[in-house]
């Protein structure tokens, strides 16, 4: 299954490749990772999604717990959450597709950033399934370029049950 | 007070109360070996920088306190790696100080450069690479913090030459380590303690597998409580040998791979198994999915990682071994009530491990013509009555060593059990012997593996060490060749060692006494021989050349399809 976990980490060199190394050296898969700094000097809070079934998930968790330099993990999945992601994509514009293209980008609430003469670059957020309808569909008019920032998570304020 | 930090760093290892350094110089720690002579360490200078980590290994593992090693960066650096993986794997308590290249240089490729904290961070608990000289003090703390709290582990530093040579102002060493993200969970869960009380109390079949880690968290007098007030058999892993002591009635030998028949068949019809510092390896397990198919589990262990890795169990404590052990007990004796006879509770399972123990006892084929490794170790026992320190190299000597000797005490077999290091045993036996240089330290050996570290000697011997090196000498790597002959046609692809030195000669040259057994009757004589010199000494066993350990559980196989004699 799909988990998204949140950790807090000590923004310090090395800090990345040790939560990588531990996934890779292993055998633990990594989805997505998103790494930036947090309002607190001297932390960072990485977002990494991944896959396992529970004891895999469960071991991922504590192994990271285990990193001297990991502050803290949250199971993201085990929370009510928002989960956003962001996706830059250069799409194949000759002027016959324009309008199709400006539909969906309408559709999906995207925004155009740059355009020329032949290409778009269209910014669209939403969660990795939405993102995922949007590259299926402008697919046939050819995504030249796609960049993904990966998953970010946060908790809601209000845990409904 | 302003200090050089080579200065910096000695002043901290003195407050930290370090006695021994195993090290080896070269430039980038120039700084510190120029300032060592003014300190009141004991250096130990090995002749090859594996030696230095396996001998800091040993010294904490027969000592329980923090292993040091001191080493030059590049090749000083990456020859500690092994030393340092090993230590890993068994969770012991060293911290290695690299030398590295000045800060400036760091990244350009310099000569004996190596990024080490980027090579060891899979192998080590923690690493640091000191880039801010004022935060050197506050570094060394944690080092050690770290190494030895919680689950132990080596730590490594990584000393750049112009932090050494810089000087700052020194204000002492911390007297406390403020570590936001690391703080080991020692106390047991009260609930949790009470769920296996209940269980134990309810069991009919239950058994008790230590490790390593009730070793390190020195338990193992509350072990003896536990098990002798109940009566509950014990078994352990191989690093938990020295646990509970090898003459004990309640005592069923080594379980796994090679374990006894016993052990295994315990594992196999226990209906309760009390597993306390241990981490469900595979050479323990066997065929995952058929272990201890009868049995609810228990796991005691201050990792949580270590819980549910491998095996699943009913009852996970994550705690300090004897913590845990403290409060079974507490809770065990409200439930005892003062007139119950508790000898007879498990007595009917007790009978029947006694007759699995002698219907399949831990033997082997005797003779009077060839010298049986097994009766090298069976002697040791005899000559020495436990009171030793065993080390071994790793395969079959390991394999023979942890059978057919009897260890009446914690920390005293020092054996690489996680990563199974060739020529481990004698740079481990020289760090057990300088800790205590009046015991008996044996290094068993095989002919193969004493060759991976046998320049060791020259330390050994310019250290007036009196290790002993008893090396059973089949002229094969036995333990690949046993592999070979069971499981790949009998194919010996380079596995005789057709060609060995002369031991004796070996020993000879490095100033050490060499003596040599051929013929059974002799070996009683060249042992006493050795065990009675005051020098390093090696001792070449000719044995018997294809022998087998046996009990053997093949890999991937279930416990209870036992291979025996």
């Amino acid at each position: 299954m799909r988990h998204t976990l949140s950790v807090l980490v000590e923004d310090e060199p090395g800090v990345l490749s040790r939560v990588a190394g531990l996934f890779s050296g292993r055998g633990f898969n990594i989805t997505s990772l998103n790494v930036a700094p947090t309002l607190e000097k001297g932390t960072s809070l990485m977002t990494i999604v991944t896959e396992g079934d529970e004891q895999i998930i469960e071991q991922i968790i504590k192994q990271l717990r285990k990193l001297i330099t990991v502050i803290k993990v949250v199971d993201m999945n085990s929370v009510k959450r928002v989960e956003r992601e962001m996706v830059l994509l250069k799409v194949n514009a000759q002027d016959h597709y324009r309008a199709e293209i400006l539909r969906i980008v309408d559709i999906f609430r995207c925004k155009v950033v740059d355009v020329s003469s032949t290409e778009m670059t269209i910014e669209a957020t939403g969660n990795s399934e939405k993102l995922s309808a949007l590259i299926n569909l402008l697919q046939k008019f050819g995504i030249k370029e796609i960049a993904r920032t990966g998953v970010v998570a946060m908790k809601r304020s209000m845990q409904l049950v | 007070m302003k200090m050089k930090g080579a200065k910096i760093l000695l002043e901290c290892l003195k407050d930290e109360g370090v006695e021994v350094i195993f090290g080896f110089p070269g430039g980038a720690v120039l700084d510190i070996y120029h300032e060592l002579p003014n300190y009141p360490f004991k250096h130990v200078l090995v002749r090859h920088e594996q030696g230095a980590v396996h001998a800091a290994d040993g010294y904490a593992r027969a000592t329980g306190r923090v292993g040091v090693a001191l080493v030059t960066s590049g090749p000083g650096a990456t020859n500690t790696v092994t030393g340092i993986a090993t230590a890993y794997m068994d969770s012991i308590p060293i911290v290695v100080f690299t030398g590295q290249v000045p800060r400036a240089l760091i990244g350009n490729d310099a000569f004996q450069e190596v990024d080490i904290v980027g090579i060891t961070r899979p192998c080590t608990k923690h690493n640091y690479l000191v880039k801010d000289e004022t935060q050197l003090p506050r570094i060394i703390k944690e080092a050690f913090y770290i190494a030895r709290s919680g689950r132990p582990g080596p730590v490594l530093v990584d000393l750049p030459k112009d932090v050494m040579a810089s000087t700052i102002e020194f204000t002492g060493y911390p007297k406390s380590v403020h570590l936001r993200s690391y703080n080991p969970h020692y106390h047991p869960n009260q609930k949790q303690i009470k769920k296996a009380a209940g269980l134990i109390f309810e069991s009919k079949r239950p058994l008790i597998i230590v490790g390593g880690g009730l070793i390190s968290s020195s338990g193992c007098e509350e072990l003896l409580w536990l098990a002798r007030k109940l009566k509950i058999p014990v078994t352990s892993t191989l690093m938990g040998l020295g646990a509970f002591p090898g003459n004990d009635p309640l005592w069923l030998g080594m379980l796994g791979m090679h374990g006894t028949y016993v052990a295994n068949m315990a594992v196999n019809h226990a209906d309760l198994i009390i597993a306390i510092g241990i981490r469900f390896d595979d050479r323990v397990t066997g065929r995952l999915d058929s272990f201890a198919p009868k049995a609810k589990i228990i796991h005691i262990d201050i990792d949580p990682t270590s819980i549910r890795k491998n095996v699943n169990v009913d009852i996970p404590i994550v705690a300090d071994c004897k913590e845990a052990l403290i409060a079974l007990k507490n809770e065990i004796e409200g439930y005892i009530k003062e007139e119950e006879d508790l000898s007879e509770r498990y007595q009917s399972w007790r009978d029947k491990l006694d007759a699995w123990n002698e219907s399949h006892p831990l033997t082997y084929k005797k003779s009077d013509e060839v010298i049986k490794p097994q009766f090298v170790i069976e002697k040791l026992y005899e000559l020495t009555g436990g009171d030793a320190i065993i080390t071994t190299e790793v395969g079959q000597n390991q394999m023979w060593a942890a059978q057919h000797f009897k260890y009446l005490k914690p920390r005293t077999l020092l054996t690489s059990g996680g990563l199974g290091t060739m020529g481990y045993g004698f740079p481990a036996a020289i760090g057990a012997q300088i800790a205590y240089p009046d015991k008996t330290v044996i290094d068993i050996a095989g002919d193969g593996s004493i060759q991976m570290n046998i320049q060791e000697l020259a330390t050994a011997v310019w250290y007036n060490l009196p290790v002993n090196i008893v090396i059973l000498n089949n002229s094969y790597l036995g333990m690949v060749r046993q592999w070979q002959e069971l499981f790949y046609h009998k194919n010996y692809s380079a596995t005789h060692l057709s060609y060995n030195p002369d031991f004796v000669k070996l020993a000879e040259a490095y100033g050490a006494e060499g003596y040599r057994a051929t013929r059974p009757d002799e070996v009683e004589k060249v042992l006493v021989k050795a065990l009675n010199s005051k020098k390093t000494c090696v001792v070449d066993m000719v044995v018997e050349k294809e022998e087998n350990v046996y009990p053997m559980v093949p890999a991937g196989a279930s416990l209870s399809e036992m291979l025996l004699v």
